[in-house]
């Protein structure tokens, strides 16, 4: 079954008023599940608001999206997602480890059915010594480490990441890649992930849906070939830079035909 | 510290014979000794409690009216925070006539609470407590509101994404990302609950309470100033241990919450 499945999606702001603007027009896209799949465009091609759409923060203007074959506020209330923002977002008056429990708490899950769940999610980010600590104690990768193990704790059929490590120094940045990767291939969970980092995008997925802006479309979806695991070696691979180069070409096509 | 610096003034310009701003002699500025001995002597020539002894038992009454205006006015301003937070058009519509209600003075304001609650047959006491809660609940409601709307977008948004109720996004979010505002409120609604029942005192014509005794006590100023300045110390002293107590609770509530730690 398709785990995000978007068809002829039109996203307007102010449809039909003054300041009118078109996010989005003409999208359609379909996700396989299992899939790590990047939203890649420049600042304004509606990337982020995809992204909104996909998990019921948004609704489409016209088009329809579905969710394992769900409309989006149903996935949403079903708790099909998980998601991590470019502001890791936690509380700072819970510790880590309540951080993580948070969505289980919400659910109405059992305490020590949460608990142990929590702990197993800091464990894959490798956090869990620091469980008993409070968020403003913690590094700015840290922090975004947390938000990730607290998208993860219903298990969710589908990642939505909006520039997670946006934020972030370079030299965590590419660590960060690294672990998402492995937690990703651990999980066997559904990705998307927005971007406006080609190499983080060529890096991490099997597609990366290239974006263009006014008004924001798909202009082309590139496959990523490249064998995982990947590591550093794959980031000094020519195979690597030459899909850096298909995409950046692409997205500069995009921008002369624009004009 | 202070009263350092207070013989010092005396002192110095008594030596040059200055005037200004307070003539420094000892009507007007009596030596801090002799307001600490008011203290420890009898009120009156004769009497048998001591001043301080009955400031202190004062200060206890002054101190039940306060709390239960604070407590009332604070329950109060949760419920008109809350209510606002609920309905923009009820915020909208009745925040002027709260921030109005402030403007009024208190001194015109005390003595009609006074006689509504005596024309109810309730001890007068309760209408200095009414006075002490109009003043507790406005910043509480201000600050409260304030800090329930204070979760960033994102953090409602992730709340959203967990598929969150409305209560469980006031319980889990709004409130516990409002507490510092609150107890900012409450610091605040502490020290004015205080001066709420001191005036409040008068016109319900109380007298044992604090408020009378800074009204005697101005009142035999010319003679013996330094029981005016003795009860102003014990009422500055009240409204400082209740703050105080507030930021106690504070402590505890939010344990270690280091300055600047804002949730990001």
């Amino acid at each position: 079954m398709i785990v995000v499945d978007i068809r002829s999606v039109d996203k307007t702001f102010n449809a039909g008023r003054t300041g009118e603007v078109t996010a989005l027009t003409g999208i359609d896209l379909a996700i396989e599940p299992g899939e790590f799949v990047t939203l890649l465009g420049p600042s304004g091609c509606g990337k982020s608001t995809l992204l909104r759409l996909i998990g019921d923060l948004a609704a489409p203007t016209s088009g329809t999206v579905a969710v394992n074959g769900k409309p989006p506020g149903r996935a949403r209330r079903d708790r099909d997602y998980g998601m991590v923002f470019q502001a890791p977002t936690l509380f700072d008056w819970r510790t880590v480890i309540r951080n993580v429990v948070l969505p289980l708490e919400l659910a109405g899950r059992s305490r020590s059915e949460a608990q142990a769940k929590a702990l197993e999610m800091l464990e894959l980010v490798g956090l869990r010594e620091f469980a008993g600590h409070h968020p403003w104690q913690l590094s700015g990768g840290m922090q975004q480490r947390v938000a990730i193990a607290r998208a993860l704790t219903f298990e969710p059929a589908l990642l939505l990441m909006d520039e997670p490590l946006g934020a972030l120094d370079e030299m965590t940045r590419e660590k960060l890649q690294g672990e998402l990767l492995r937690i990703w291939s651990e999980t066997g969970t559904t990705v998307v992930f927005v971007t406006h980092s080609i190499s983080e995008a060529v890096f991490l997925s099997n597609r990366v849906v290239v974006m263009s802006a006014r008004p924001g479309r798909i202009v082309g979806i590139v496959p990523v070939e490249l064998p995982y695991p990947r590591d550093i070696n794959t980031r000094e691979a020519p195979a690597y830079f030459a899909k850096v180069t298909e995409v950046r070409e692409l997205l500069r096509g995009s921008e002369v035909a624009s004009r | 510290m202070l009263a350092a610096m207070w013989e010092l003034y005396k002192v110095a310009w008594q030596g040059a014979g200055w005037e200004w701003p307070v003539r420094p002699d000892d009507t007007s500025m009596p030596h801090v000794w002799s307001i600490v001995d008011a203290l420890f002597e009898p009120a009156r020539r004769g009497g048998d409690d001591l001043y301080g002894v009955i400031l202190v038992r004062a200060a206890f009454a002054t101190f039940r009216e306060a709390v239960v205006g604070f407590l009332l006015g604070t329950v109060l301003g949760l419920a008109l925070a809350l209510l606002f937070l609920k309905s923009g058009l009820l915020r909208r519509g009745l925040m002027p006539y709260v921030v109005v209600s402030q403007t009024i003075p208190l001194i015109a304001i005390a003595p009609m609470v006074v006689i509504w609650v005596r024309g109810n047959g309730w001890p007068a006491w309760i209408g200095v407590a009414a006075i002490s809660a109009y003043l507790t609940f406005f910043p509480v409601t201000v600050n409260l509101l304030r800090g329930l709307t204070s979760p960033s977008a994102t953090s409602l948004e992730l709340m959203r994404s967990y598929a969150a109720t409305h209560t469980q996004v006031l319980m889990k979010l709004r409130l516990p990302a409002s507490l510092p505002y609150l107890f900012t409120a409450l610091k605040i609604g502490a020290t004015a609950s205080v001066v709420g029942a001191l005036v409040g005192e008068l016109p319900a014509g109380l007298q044992d309470g604090l408020g009378r005794a800074l009204l005697n006590g101005a009142q035999y100023f010319i003679t013996r100033p330094e029981q005016l300045y003795a009860a102003v110390l014990v009422a500055a002293a009240l409204g400082l241990l209740f703050a105080g107590l507030v930021g106690l609770i504070e402590r505890i509530v939010i344990p270690h919450r280091p300055h600047g730690a804002e949730a990001s």
